[in-house]
């Protein structure tokens, strides 16, 4: 067996339109449309993207909450892409997602001890000193207090309730979790604790992630590898360092100089360096030819309309850098996209 | 700094702002003893954790509470010489959406589902310029949704709110809340719903129309980044109350207040090397019924046994010149703290 963990290829997820009484589909949007990556066993894959792009629809095919209408997914070695009913039991426990949303994740009417509990009942795992003990001290793990067993949900704080769902996806000691933006509905000092928490229990047992966020900062901060998406595609992938120090994609360039940086004193600096992208996203039903991008892409050419550029490693750049981009950005260009701050779209 | 007689007033000046709602579970203090200052053309961003009255301070000067009948609101805001709190609901009403407007994190609550877009901002002109025709007003609602960068706006003026992305009805609403040249704009979280390329292109709409207008903003968000992004002066809040005050560069460089330095410390940021862990907060933020005694934010605080009980019987006081602090620390204590413990940290 390879060192990954989880392997996909050529994953796509179309869902269909549909339209009129007979249902007649008209159309698909193309929410994941051919992607491959490897997520290697122990570490942190980073999954990051504009809304829309993607990001969930591959988590939850990763975790087979959804069926791929294309493609492979690989775990353990084993195909597990059209797997279903009985066959999944397995991977039920292998492999947990948590969500964004603390509050709707959570069954109201439960309490947090049946919620937690529920993982273990469902797969009948054997726990020797007891359910409830098995809890407790599941709860205790993610730094809630044991005693708040019988409480319900709406007693808990978000970033509590954060930790419930954790404790929840722990249960079962998966290997794999598919988190999808677990801390972006969390305020920052509580987000901070939770990521610890994250890192932590990484450690502890053995954890491979798989982290989905939109904040480039916190993914940077928790990931090994980070793989860039843009409207159901994998543009760019990469060791951590090597992403965030020499963004190859024109894409990645853009999505970094936009995040702010909180220092007043280099406020100028980084609006000079923005580039702002014009346009919206375009559809996923209706995708452009050629490169994705290329609509937004201050670097297109002719062959960005017509070729599709694979993702592959470009440049000097070490092996594990893949981008998906016919005129990669070299270090140190001058970014000729970069447009005085008040021009409109 | 002495306020001589002669001196004017400030455009935007809160004296003593409180705030509090009764509601079942008891009586929720949700803005404190809250005062600032901002002059036309420059922005005051606003900071703190959700729940800690920023929403609530916003809304009392632009005297939203009025139709809440369990808000009380006492102090005084005046705006270019004009007292708020006590002002008529007509008097209110008058300013805003006129001199004052206000954008919101979500743009879909601030438009009606059943109009286009455009009528709506037609209707928001025309309120504050009753003598207006139609076809001035609407020349001018689609002359608003270019500026602010909609494609076609002739066209897209037809539209309804939910037929634009949620950059387009960012801008839109900004449209509508800019169409009367506002001379204080407040923006509560305008950008924390949208992505980080689509953030960068409000806010630097955002800085173009200051700049134009000469509009004083105050900008409210949960995201430090966005207020070093633009803000002139700093407000931090915690608890419903101002802890910390400055001007933008001071208050990031050189923070004060040991909440400010748990906000920083929370925060992953590209423009540093990557950190082991994070050194967030502990614990979790206080409610407003029942704040802790003395200092709110003594049982989160690792400093709070220093000096005495005093942090956990008597609230610190707003003090300082520029850059203000309410912390029972001295000076000298919170320089060695923040130089020796904080600052290797962050
Ligand atoms: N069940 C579905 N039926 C039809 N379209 C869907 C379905 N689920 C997702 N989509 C579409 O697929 C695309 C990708 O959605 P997805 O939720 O994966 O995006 P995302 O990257 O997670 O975005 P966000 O950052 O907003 O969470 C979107 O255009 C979305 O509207
Ligand atoms: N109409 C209301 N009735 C009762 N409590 C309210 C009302 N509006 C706000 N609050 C409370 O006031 C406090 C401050 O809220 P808010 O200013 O919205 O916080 P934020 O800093 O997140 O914007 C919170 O505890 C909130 O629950
Ligand atoms: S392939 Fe062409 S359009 Fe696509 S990102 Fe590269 S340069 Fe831009
Ligand atoms: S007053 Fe005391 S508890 Fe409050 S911030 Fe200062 S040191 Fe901490
Ligand atoms: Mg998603
Ligand atoms: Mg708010």
């Amino acid at each position: 067996m390879s060192e990954n963990l989880l392997e996909v290829s050529g994953l796509e997820k179309h869902f269909p339109i549909t339209k009129g009484l007979l249902k007649r589909q008209v159309g698909a949007v193309r929410a994941v449309d051919g992607i491959d990556l490897q997520v290697k066993a122990g570490e942190t894959l980073g999954l990051v993207g504009e809304s829309g792009c993607g990001k969930s629809t591959a988590g939850r095919l990763f975790t087979r909450i959804l069926e791929p209408t294309g493609g492979k997914i690989v775990f353990e070695g084993e195909d597990i892409s059209h797997r279903s009913g009985a066959q999944l039991r397995p991977l039920r426990r292998d492999v947990q997602m948590i969500f964004q949303d603390p509050y709707s994740s959570l069954n109201p009417r439960h309490t947090v001890g049946s919620i937690v509990a529920a993982p273990l009942q469902i797969q009948n795992m054997p726990t020797p000193q007891g359910l409830k003990k098995a809890v407790q001290e599941l709860l205790e793990l993610v730094g809630l207090n044991p005693e708040h067993y019988n409480r319900y949900p709406h007693e808990f704080s978000g970033g509590q309730r954060q930790r419930i769902g954790i404790a929840r996806a722990l249960a079962l000691r998966p290997k794999l979790i598919v988190a999808d933006e677990p801390v972006s509905a969390l305020d920052v000092s509580i987000q901070a604790q939770v990521v610890n928490l994250l890192d932590d229990l990484q450690r502890e047992f053995d954890l491979t992630y798989v982290f989905i966020a939109h904040d480039l900062s916190v993914v940077r901060h928790i990931s090994n590898r980070v793989a860039v998406m843009y409207l159901g595609k994998v543009v760019e992938i990469a060791e951590r360092d090597d992403l965030y120090k020499n963004p190859r994609h024109p894409y990645t360039v853009a999505l970094m100089s936009a995040v702010p940086v909180p220092d007043p004193a280099r406020r100028d600096r980084a609006q000079r360096d923005r580039v702002l992208l014009t346009g919206d996203v375009p559809s996923p039903i209706n995708p452009p030819s050629g490169c994705r991008f290329r609509t937004r892409c201050w670097k297109a050419q002719d062959i960005c309309a017509t070729e599709e550029p694979p993702l592959v490693t470009r440049l000097d750049d070490p092996e594990s850098h893949l981008t998906a981009c016919h005129f990669p950005v070299v270090d140190d260009e001058a970014v000729v996209g970069r447009k005085p701050a008040a021009t409109p779209v | 700094m002495s306020i001589g007689a002669t001196n004017p007033r400030p455009y935007l000046e809160i004296k003593d702002l409180n705030v509090r709602f009764e509601t079942d579970d008891g009586i929720v203090q949700a803005v404190s003893d809250s005062n600032f200052t901002l002059e036309r053309g420059k922005t005051l961003g606003i900071v703190g954790e959700s729940g800690s009255g920023k929403s609530v301070t916003s809304l009392a000067i632009l005297g939203l509470h009025r139709a809440r009948s369990n808000a009380k609101v006492t102090g005084e805001v005046w705006l270019d010489d004009e007292e708020l709190v006590s002002a008529t609901d007509e008097q209110v009403r008058k300013l805003r959406g006129g001199k004052m407007a206000m954008i919101f994190q979500d743009p879909l609550s601030a438009m009606h589902p059943y109009f286009t877009v455009g009528s709506q901002i037609v209707e928001a002109y025309r309120v504050h310029h009753p003598g207006v025709n139609k076809k001035v007003a609407r020349e001018r609602a689609i002359d608003m949704l270019a500026r602010v960068g909609i494609p076609q706006p002739e066209r897209r003026f037809n539209d309804y709110a939910h037929q634009f992305s949620g950059g387009m009805r960012q801008r839109a609403m900004i449209a509508m809340a800019l169409v009367n040249d506002p001379k204080l704009l407040i923006a509560d979280e305008p950008t924390t719903a949208l992505d980080v390329t689509v953030q960068a292109q409000i806010l630097d709409l955002i800085r173009d129309l200051q700049e134009e207008f000469g509009s004083a903003v105050i900008m409210i968000t949960h995201d430090l980044g966005v207020v070093a992004e633009l803000a002139d002066d700093v407000l931090v809040m915690y608890g419903g109350k101002v802890i910390e005050k400055g001007p933008a560069l001071d208050v990031f460089q050189n923070p004060q207040h040991p909440y400010t330095w748990g906000l920083l410390g929370s925060m992953p940021r590209l423009d540093r090397d990557v950190r082991e862990r994070l050194s967030p907060v502990k614990g979790s933020p206080p409610s407003l019924i029942n704040l802790p005694n003395g200092c709110a934010f003594h049982p989160r605080c690792p400093y709070a046994g220093r000096n005495g009980d005093r942090s956990f019987t008597e609230v610190p006081l707003l003090r300082g010149d520029t850059h203000k602090v309410a912390c029972h620390l001295s000076q000298e204590d919170r320089t060695q703290i923040f130089q020796q413990e904080v600052l290797p940290n962050l």
